[in-house]
């Protein structure tokens, strides 16, 4: 692709018809460069915003406080910076949210690879892959009016936002993230190594769980990690039923506030730019956003290991 | 071990399968059962709300008169905003890295940056909106801002879905297409493009009906629960008849007014929040179910 002229023995003379069109296909070429840098771009405002926001929260507030406080009380006359009041919630709703999401995800995967006939899974899988399209702030609604008030039935000091609920909730939506990516690892194992098993006399569910499971071991490990990512970052969820008082908890029956349900009650009241208040949420973000890294690129590391394994 | 044992083994095993065989069809219809549970209550609870004044009205203090006019306006110009920037450039980006990139430092960053920012969760990207765009920029809380936000969180979607349905295309329509001399661009607009359309559709399609659920960016950018007006109209009277105006306008979605009711008490809003989510709900279905639809003709549609 070069615009220079050529000789004109060559079979492929320029004419200038050929040469406008190399310059259209340049032109084309870097354009389509540019959209594709864009998502370079992104990536780079998200991490520029969240350090130039927090760094003035952060100028402020020693990084001792922030991580060894236990008290979050940002917009109170006398602020208390401690993260670990928040981080506490964002735990125990993903711990909660993961008790449900990773059995569940594994025995639907299992079953669905290696017990259930082609055509149940075909279509299992999409309706499965619905439970992650619902509108989030519908989950929030289902989990606060309807999953919480049916707790309370069994759990009487189950208070009205709680941790339980949210979370319980949120593990359901993330159940095909587990069990979609698991179902796929396990089908990727090789035939020959489950004949080999069955040729041995093992029966399906020997099989399943002492070959397929263990050969597969990495894919379904990432996808745990990545349901742990989508958990603690989830928003409205538990914006709306795990309640919004910061509060360094580990008991499921109480409720608290996650960072991300911070962030939101944040957003939702007129806080001036620039304000402490207003920093405050970028610091609450980067924490956010560090987390789910950690978890995104171990995930990423653990779907390259399993690619290498056959 | 005689005959005998091994009969009790095998028979025990197989009592095990079929008790594992159980164990997923019950685990199996949990999860379905949720799903219909959801949708099931939501119904009972809203479906009594939705007439035309519903769809008609303003938000109101008086739950029996608010409607959603303003919430629904609101989405359909966020979900023009965002398919006008994301399907465009994802597509592009795609067509990019599958076409054009050789395998280098540079590709390499944009891979890993791509499949990093899937995993950003929503509530980030409303933060970067609001410090970038709102502020930085100074779009304010407007449904540029917000358009600009939910295109961010869903190019990642378009880009994978074009990658893919570009690789799905055979070589042989490559190689015919550059052996009767056609440049890179004729290959790619005239035969590659037209053959992954009805993937590049799904993913887009999945990728909006995405964005129109989501609710923490918009919520964090500073979108109104309240709004009793609707966006200067994008069509006006005079020269050039088109009027971009709306796209500075202050805005509410579905989401919002729905998160809105539900956080308020009174079983009325609350009646309110289930009727916005039976649409948002029936949106969101349809749309996976017209992916699904597509998905499925374009795979059989075309024989390599």
């Amino acid at each position: 692709m070069q615009t220079t002229e050529r000789e004109p023995t060559s079979l492929l003379t320029v004419t200038p018809r050929r040469r406008r069109q190399r310059i259209w296909e340049r032109g084309i070429a870097v354009l389509l460069a540019a959209a594709a840098f864009s998502s370079v771009f992104v990536t780079f405002g998200i991490v520029a915003t969240l350090v130039v926001e927090s760094a003035s929260f952060f100028a402020h507030v020693p990084l001792k406080e922030f991580f060894t406080d236990t008290l979050w009380t940002p917009l109170f006359a006398e602020p208390r910076y401690g993260i670990l009041a928040l981080v506490s919630g964002t735990m125990m709703t993903t711990l909660v949210a993961l008790s449900i999401a990773l059995p569940a995800g594994t025995i639907i995967a299992i079953y669905l690879s290696e017990f259930a006939p082609p055509r149940l899974r075909e279509w299992v899988k999409p309706v499965l892959e619905l439970l992650s399209a619902v509108p989030t702030v519908v989950y929030g609604y289902f989990a606060l009016l309807v999953v919480s008030p049916f707790l309370q039935k069994f759990i009487p000091d189950l208070s009205h936002f709680s941790i339980l609920s949210a979370g319980l909730v949120m593990g359901v939506m993330i159940i095909p993230y587990v069990s979609s990516l698991s179902e796929d690892a396990m089908r990727a194992v090789p035939a020959i190594l489950r004949e080999g098993s069955y040729a041995l006399g093992a029966s399906k569910l020997g099989t399943s769980l002492n070959v397929v499971f263990p050969a597969a071991l990495s894919g379904i490990a990432a996808s745990y990690v990545l349901a742990i990512s989508r958990a603690v970052g989830e928003t409205m969820i538990v914006a709306i039923a795990a309640g919004l008082q910061p509060k360094f908890t580990v008991n499921p029956l109480d409720s608290a506030a996650t960072i991300s349900a911070f962030i939101v009650q944040v957003s939702l009241g007129d806080l001036p730019h620039g304000s402490m208040g207003y920093q405050s949420i970028f610091a609450a973000g980067i924490t956010l956003f560090a987390i789910t890294l950690c978890f995104n690129i171990g995930a990423h590391w653990l779907r390259r290991r399993f690619r290498e394994a056959y | 071990m005689t005959i005998n044992k091994w009969d009790r083994l095998a028979a025990r095993r197989r009592k095990a399968d079929a008790a594992f065989k159980v164990l997923g069809v019950v685990t199996t219809v949990f999860a379905v059962g949720v799903l219909a549970l959801l949708l099931g209550n939501l119904m009972i609870d809203g479906l009594g709300r939705i007439d035309w004044q519903f769809l008609t009205s303003f938000p109101s203090r008086r739950p029996a008169q608010a409607g959603i006019l303003s919430a629904w306006v609101g989405s359909v110009l966020l979900m023009l905003t965002t398919a006008g920037i994301a399907v465009p450039l994802g597509v592009a980006a795609g067509v990019y890295l599958e076409e054009y990139a050789r395998k280098n430092w540079f590709t390499a960053i944009i891979e890993i940056n791509i499949s990093n920012l899937a995993g950003v969760p929503s509530i980030i990207y409303g933060l970067m909106a609001l410090g970038l765009f709102v502020y930085g920029l100074g779009f304010g809380q407007s449904v540029i801002a917000a358009g600009l936000a939910l295109a961010c969180l869903v190019l990642p979607i378009i880009i994978v879905a074009t990658r893919e349905s570009l690789r799905a295309v055979p070589a042989s329509i490559r190689e015919a297409a550059y052996a009767l001399g056609a440049t890179r661009w004729q290959l790619i607009s005239h035969h590659l493009l037209p053959a992954a359309a009805g993937g590049i559709a799904t993913g887009s399609i999945i990728a909006m009906s995405r964005a129109i659920g989501e609710s923490a960016p918009l919520i964090t950018i500073g979108a109104l629960t309240f709004i009793a007006f609707l966006p200067p109209p994008p069509f006006i009277g005079d020269f050039p008849w088109l009027s971009f105006e709306w796209l500075k306008s202050p805005f509410t979605a579905m989401p919002i007014q729905m998160f809105n009711w539900v956080s308020r008490p009174g079983t009325d809003f609350q009646a309110n929040a289930a009727a916005a989510g039976i649409i948002l709900m029936g949106l969101t279905l349809m749309m996976n179910a017209i992916a699904i639809v597509v998905r499925h003709r374009a795979r059989r549609r075309v024989r390599w």
